[in-house]
């Protein structure tokens, strides 16, 4: 592979991580802090990008600022689906953990029927400015649609670091990762502080999901695509921590592009997934984690 | 005793019926259906030994089966070995995929289990893809007999194969059920410390576990190539296998080795009375809504209802 | 082998819709025991866009049957299932017609892996086996109760190997190609690799990326570096957007001349609507288009009926690709049992093997081993497609045939950069 080829595939694989970064910070908080087994993340993504899609048909809005008003409702959900978790399985303890991914992984299952449903399996897409436009700097091109996800994924990351560090209930949500009972002993409730986190993960997803159909058009098995990956990027990192989602998104990304740019584009899945298998055997606190 | 007697008595009367059945009746259609609702048995009953009785959740049943399938299939055609053998390998290759992704992951929590049984779904499928020994992505057309000498056809034959490999795994579930190896998955399930400080070899159990439910469903994959007279890598890493052999003891009940059998059967035949009456979207929707609610309202499965 | 880009709704309000939920029960004048023609057909799964409108051209040929007398007098039924695209679930089902509804007729799945597990029990009972557009299904069992109604005909490169001819017939030299990792895909590469060995082309890349990537830049970043003068891609509808809009977007390189051949998707109408003029330039497979070169008698009322049963149906509304096959598919079995007098399958069999049809789509006479006997694929290029409204492709020159040589309609854009303005 010559060098120009390299540098080039180096470029996408980053914007290409950016956006994957984006669809994983909710599950690092989600899955990484707040320890919900949430394989239905990335339906949610599919869910809010299905919602930009609804938007920009009936008001022609921008897809990523569908994504921002997306937020609220969806931070609804997230307290929503957090608090039938919490009661249904978390108090009940002993095997919460397995029924609990049971359950997403069936949220996840009839999410995917109930798009069918409503929208059919054809694709769906959204149309933008910043779309099928290439930014030209010199002998390099770079799509406007991977700036504007990779951007926005930087800004998603960003406000969650200041939130996580900066708010009370940010330093709770990482306390309760933690030790839960040293935190009610100061005096936080920890199902209270754990639903706002779940709600802020899920508002993420909202604005992350218009993402995924900023980068292509969607169709209703795609989360089953990015399920693989997310949990490899928030395991990658090491739970929970939002610096660390991000360098393994890019990593992820990066490893994907120069493996698509050269003779053995057709392993590309095997190698993402063998480094996590590997991770996971011989590193299980993440790359970049304590 | 007597109620092992009473087991292999029941389990030879199911064989005999099969047996029975398959040599007499004329109906081709049950015994293709058949063949899945038994396949289904063994997974999910196969499953549950992880699952239900240990508390670990294996997504990735597709690539178990597929393991067993192609395993059969490599064999098949490079050896053009018989049929007990090609199952023997394929069970083979299971236990090692179990046992491998055991003591891979089986020293983390739960979760890391289940997420690294998704990743290899994912990186075996792509091995697949890109082995054009076994068909690669265009899939593979097995060159096996289409009359059985006794059975009349080779898909009834397969039944009554499958049929026996349901009664065996069956009879394992119920033994790991009362032995002291699956009082130590109950233990883990409830708490792995407490297990660990009570002396259980956690670690070695888990994998061991593992180990027995991989074998299980490779074993339950090798004759699906044959069955199908074909194999590609969407029919061997179907999704529905994930969803079906974890929804199947859920319904059930994943706490007793009946469960996944009343799962597997009530759910089995379910799915193949609505593929050919109303529609397969309702079909996922059905399964994908009735482990939701048995997991929420009835976390010990039908089994609960019955009170065992 | 598509991929489905096309939808399915579960629930439709129309009437159309209740004939997808269950098995089909039509009768009209013609009395007696139905005539049952049974088949498992995509109605989900990554088939399902192909599926649906060829359930609909069977339907509508169904109408006109039972409307002229059904077949020996007797009404036509026909009794489907959807097989999810999966071969794990067309054996069940097909056992199911056999031996519970005792189908007179068997007409094959959609999609070439789905069949492959049906060929063995066909040949086991004997029956006939109409194909819908399976690729290469009977090379090598050669049943010959096999036929197919595609026009992809017998050899292997006839289909991917246009694309190939045209290039080199233009003076090419230098041919890249990309394919998606999957089944069909993998096939089309190699019938390309295999024309580009046989006319002494050389390939400078030859790579399957993984199926359902979603970003291409890398891919065609590499693509580019290779220098190509034609590029031959294999993909599938949600990779063949992502391909039309990278390609849009970072270019392919001032070298190629040629780019497309076997894009699936984009003969389809849903994908077409979301791409809009993107698609200019691009040189692509079809098997109908409504250009002067193709009018065949009949075809143009039957794409106009169409038109209205799909958009109630809310089904694919051009059905260029494969509906007039389906349609032409029940002429063909008409013709056979009015022939023959029986619905023996050994008889039909006989009688198709060496009668030549008048259908929709023209004359169809099959082959030894049940394909046409005359291949008929073309490539058309897209032309002067503006906006996104689907409709203008009901007229000539958006779709422009290109190749093969009798059936031109048009004149072919190189270099592709220009093409694609």
């Amino acid at each position: 592979m010559d060098l120009e080829l390299l540098i080039d595939a180096l470029v996408a694989g980053l914007l290409l991580g950016g956006f994957y970064g984006a669809l994983s910070l909710g599950l690092a908080i989600a899955f990484g802090l707040l320890d919900v087994p949430h394989i239905a993340h990335p339906a949610f993504a599919l869910l809010g990008a299905y919602g930009a899609v609804l938007m920009q048909g009936w008001f022609g809005l921008d897809p990523v600022l569908s994504g921002l008003i997306l937020a609220l409702p969806f931070y609804a959900l997230g307290v929503a689906v957090y608090s039938f978790y919490h009661t249904t399985f978390e108090r009940r303890g002993t095997d919460a953990g397995l029924r609990g991914l049971a359950f997403f992984f069936g949220v996840a299952f009839v999410a995917e029927v109930i798009l069918i449903l409503l929208f059919g399996i054809d694709q769906r897409g959204v149309r933008a400015p910043y779309i099928g436009r290439a930014l030209v700097l010199g002998e390099f091109r770079l799509p406007w649609r991977m700036l504007v996800a990779s951007g926005v994924a930087l800004a998603i990351a960003g406000a969650m670091a200041l939130w996580l560090s900066r708010t009370y209930v940010g330093r709770a949500v990482q306390a309760v990762a933690q030790d839960a009972t040293a935190l009610s002993l100061l005096g936080a409730d920890p199902v209270r502080v754990k639903r706002i986190g779940f709600g802020i993960a899920t508002a993420s997803v909202a604005l992350s999901g218009a993402l995924l159909v900023v980068v292509g058009p969607v169709e209703p098995g795609l989360a089953r695509i990015y399920i693989g990956k997310v949990f490899a990027i928030v395991v990658l990192a090491g739970l929970g921590s939002v610096g660390g989602t991000v360098l393994a998104a890019l990593l992820l990304g990066v490893i994907e592009s120069v493996m698509l740019s050269s003779p053995v584009a057709s392993w590309t899945p095997a190698v993402a997934f063998g480094l996590l298998l590997a991770v996971l055997g011989l590193r299980p606190q993440g790359l970049f984690g304590r | 005793m007597r109620s092992w007697v009473r087991f292999a008595a029941g389990g030879l009367v199911v064989l005999l019926l099969a047996a029975l059945a398959a040599r007499w009746l004329a109906n081709d259609y049950l015994f293709f259906a058949a063949f899945v609702v038994l396949q289904f048995v063994v997974l999910a009953t196969a499953w549950n030994i992880l699952g239900g009785y240990g508390g670990y959740v294996n997504f990735g049943t597709g690539a178990f089966v597929a393991t067993g399938a192609y395993a059969a299939v490599a064999l098949q055609k490079l050896a053009d070995l018989p049929l007990p053998l090609l199952v023997l390998a394929g069970t083979a290759a299971g236990a090692v995929l179990g046992s491998a992704l055991g003591l891979l992951t089986l020293r983390l929590r739960g979760i890391y289990f289940a997420i690294a049984t998704l990743a290899i779904t994912i990186i075996l499928e792509t091995v697949v893809l890109n082995w054009d020994y076994v068909g690669g992505a265009r899939g593979i057309t097995l060159d096996r007999p289409h009359e059985d000498p006794f059975f009349g056809t080779y898909n009834r034959m397969l039944v009554v194969l499958m049929a026996g490999m349901a009664v065996v795994a069956v009879g394992i579930a119920r033994w790991v059920g009362v032995s002291a190896f699956g009082r130590a998955l109950s233990a883990i399930r409830d708490s792995e410390d407490a297990a660990e400080a009570c002396g259980v070899p956690t670690l070695r159990r888990k994998v061991q576990a593992a180990t027995l439910s991989g074998a299980m469903m490779g074993a339950a994959g090798a004759p699906l190539p044959l069955y199908l007279s074909f194999v590609d890598h969407t029919a061997a890493f179907g999704l529905n296998y994930a969803v079906s052999a974890m929804a199947m003891p859920m319904i059930g009940g994943t706490g007793h080795w009946i469960g996944p059998v009343i799962g597997a059967v009530l759910l089995g035949t379910a799915q193949q009375a609505v593929t050919v009456t109303i529609s397969s979207e309702v079909n996922v929707l059905i399964t994908g809504l009735l482990l939701i609610g048995f997991v929420v309202a009835a976390p010990r499965g039908i089994l609960g209802w019955l009170g065992r | 082998m598509d991929k489905g880009v096309l939808g399915r709704r579960a629930v439709l309000a129309t009437s159309f819709g209740a004939t997808l939920a269950a098995p089909l029960v039509a009768r009209s004048q013609p009395a007696g025991s139905p005539v049952r023609i049974g088949f498992s057909i995509a109605q989900t799964g990554t088939l399902a866009a192909g599926g649906r409108p060829s359930l609909l051209a069977r339907q509508l040929w169904m109408h006109d049957v039972n409307a002229r007398g059904g077949l020996l007098g007797r009404p036509v039924e026909l009794v489907f299932y959807d097989d999810q695209t999966s071969a794990a679930t067309s054996p069940a089902i097909y056992a199911k017609l056999l031996d519970v509804d005792r189908v007179d007729l068997l007409v094959g799945p959609y999609g070439t892996p789905v069949q492959a597990p049906i060929m063995p029990m066909a040949r086991q009972r004997g029956k006939l086996l109409f194909g819908n557009f399976s690729f290469r299904a009977n090379e090598e069992m050669r049943y010959d109760r096999y036929f197919n109604i595609a026009p992809f005909g017998a050899t292997p490169d006839a289909w991917p190997g246009a694309f190939v001819r045209l290039a080199h017939r233009r003076g090419l030299k230098r041919l890249a190609i990309m394919v998606a990792d999957a089944e069909g895909t993998v096939t089309l590469g190699a019938g390309a690799r295999e024309t580009a060995r046989s006319l002494g082309m050389e390939v400078v890349y030859d790579q399957r990326y993984p199926f359902n990537t979603t970003e291409f830049s890398s891919v065609l970043r590499a693509v580019r570096s290779a220098r190509p003068e034609a590029v031959y891609v294999g993909s599938f509808p949600n990779e063949t957007a992502g391909i039309v809009r990278s390609v849009a977007e970072i270019g392919v390189g001032s070298s190629v001349q040629l780019f497309g051949g076997g894009m699936v998707g984009l003969q389809f109408a849903p994908l077409l609507e979301s791409l809009g003029d993107a698609v200019n330039g691009l040189v692509n497979f079809q098997t109908y288009v409504p250009e002067r070169t193709m009018e065949f008698p009949g075809i143009r009322e039957f794409i106009d009926r169409y038109a209205v049963a799909a958009k109630a149906g809310g089904v694919d509304v051009l059905g260029f690709y494969l509906a007039p096959f389906n349609y032409a598919m029940g002429q063909v079995l008409e013709a056979a049992v009015k022939a023959v007098g029986s619905l023996e399958d050994e008889a039909l069999s006989r009688h198709m093997k060496s009668a030549e049809f008048e259908t929709v789509v023209g004359k169809i006479a099959f082959g030894p081993t049940g394909e046409w006997r005359d291949p008929r694929m073309v490539q058309v290029q897209f032309q002067g497609v503006r906006g996104t409204d689907v409709e203008q492709y009901r007229q000539a020159g958006r779709q422009v045939i290109v190749e093969p040589p009798e059936l031109v309609s048009g004149e072919l854009r190189m270099p592709f950069e220009r093409a694609r303005r």
